[in-house]
């Protein structure tokens, strides 16, 4: 522990997110979501499927060209889907 | 019938090996018939934990491929007479044993005793799919680290994938002290991540580099912290329940006395 952060922590000045703690499991999160992911390309397929259902209700998709994928940052990890929308259905009632 | 036990982590170093020994060695002292099994081929390591280094003859190699009958291959603890081991063949090659063959001695095993422990090597590849192809159960034992903590998520993913769907989590080697200031996660930390059940916690303590040392298993000795979250732990595979062990307590005035004493 240096100096700065013994007296940071001294005179209460130390926050939850400067924590190497908090590092470590902010760290983990993220590659964990990764690693996780890797391991089941079935659980991706199933998000692949469902969302296909659920935008299918309001539009006409081109399900061939439909991708969904993480992508990851500094800041995080994201769910990133790009999905052609041929045609909008129209309001029913 | 007995019960076939994995003891797994995925990760090397972390502490699979002296959980084993001493989760082992604490059934044995609750009455139970205990066998365990190291499947570490090539790098075997229970037997020095245990202290049995010069009483091995025959080994699980020798075992599976009928060089010997399996009995002739277990060896009997120094002090509990219903303790067992078979250990690993130190010489032959990692893919001596298949899982057919494990599987076939897991169910021998489990006939003869109440609980089967079995340590299984660092790793996912032969030897841990060896180590849990006749497992029912198994113990995930992690330490606070990033790669420990990551290794174990991944060890769990795979037990679950093998049909061994409720994994339980030991984390080893917890300092009081850093977990209060912040500077190591805490059990709570650790649960969050990985969403298991939790078997037991177990404090640093340079009591288990002082068994490993002596080869006693630290439950052996009645004022050893981590011996008495060792015997915690085997008493919660056993059945029973018992709460958590306070890593604050303090060792009292007469213990830390007696423990000076101990090391003049």
């Amino acid at each position: 522990m240096g100096f700065t952060s013994m007296l940071g922590r001294f005179f209460g000045r130390d926050e939850e997110s400067s924590l190497s703690k908090t590092m470590a499991k902010e760290r983990l999160r993220l590659v964990l979501v990764h690693d996780r992911l890797d391991m089941s390309e079935t659980m991706m397929e199933e998000l692949r499927t469902d969302l296909i259902a659920t935008i299918g209700k309001y539009m006409e998709i081109d399900q061939e060209a439909l991708e969904v994928s993480l992508s990851r940052d500094d800041d995080g990890v994201a769910l990133v889907a790009n999905i052609p929308v041929k045609n909008v259905k129209r309001q029913v009632g | 019938m007995g019960k076939v036990i994995v003891v797994t982590s995925g990760k090397g170093g972390v502490g699979k090996t002296t959980t084993t020994a001493n989760v082992g060695t604490a059934l044995a002292m609750l009455g139970k018939k205990i066998v365990m099994v190291d499947t570490d081929i090539g790098l075997r390591n229970l037997d020095v934990v245990l202290g049995l280094e010069n009483r091995i003859v025959y080994d699980l190699v020798d075992a599976v491929r009928g060089n010997c009958r399996l009995k002739q291959a277990l060896i009997k603890d120094k002090r509990l007479e219903n303790l067992y081991l078979l250990p690993a063949a130190q010489t032959k090659d990692k893919t001596s044993v298949t899982t057919d063959q494990m599987m076939e001695l897991c169910s021998k095993l489990k006939e003869e005793f109440d609980f089967v422990v079995i340590d299984c090597p660092a790793g996912i590849e032969h030897g841990f799919k060896n180590a849990i192809a006749g497992a029912e159960e198994a113990v995930v034992v992690t330490t606070p680290e990033v790669s420990a903590v990551r290794d174990a998520d991944r060890i769990i993913g795979l037990l679950e994938a093998a049909g061994i769907t409720e994994p339980r989590l030991i984390i080893n080697r917890i300092r009081t002290n850093m977990v209060k200031t912040g500077d190591m996660m805490g059990v709570d930390d650790i649960l969050d991540i990985l969403a298991v059940d939790l078997l037991g916690i177990v404090p640093d303590d340079d009591a288990i580099v002082i068994s490993t040392n002596k080869g006693e298993p630290t439950v052996f000795d009645d004022n050893s912290r981590p011996g008495l979250a060792f015997r915690n732990i085997a008493r919660r595979l056993n059945g029973d329940e018992v709460p958590l062990m306070n890593l604050e307590e303090k060792r009292s005035f007469f213990s830390r006395m007696k423990a000076m004493f101990k090391s003049e």
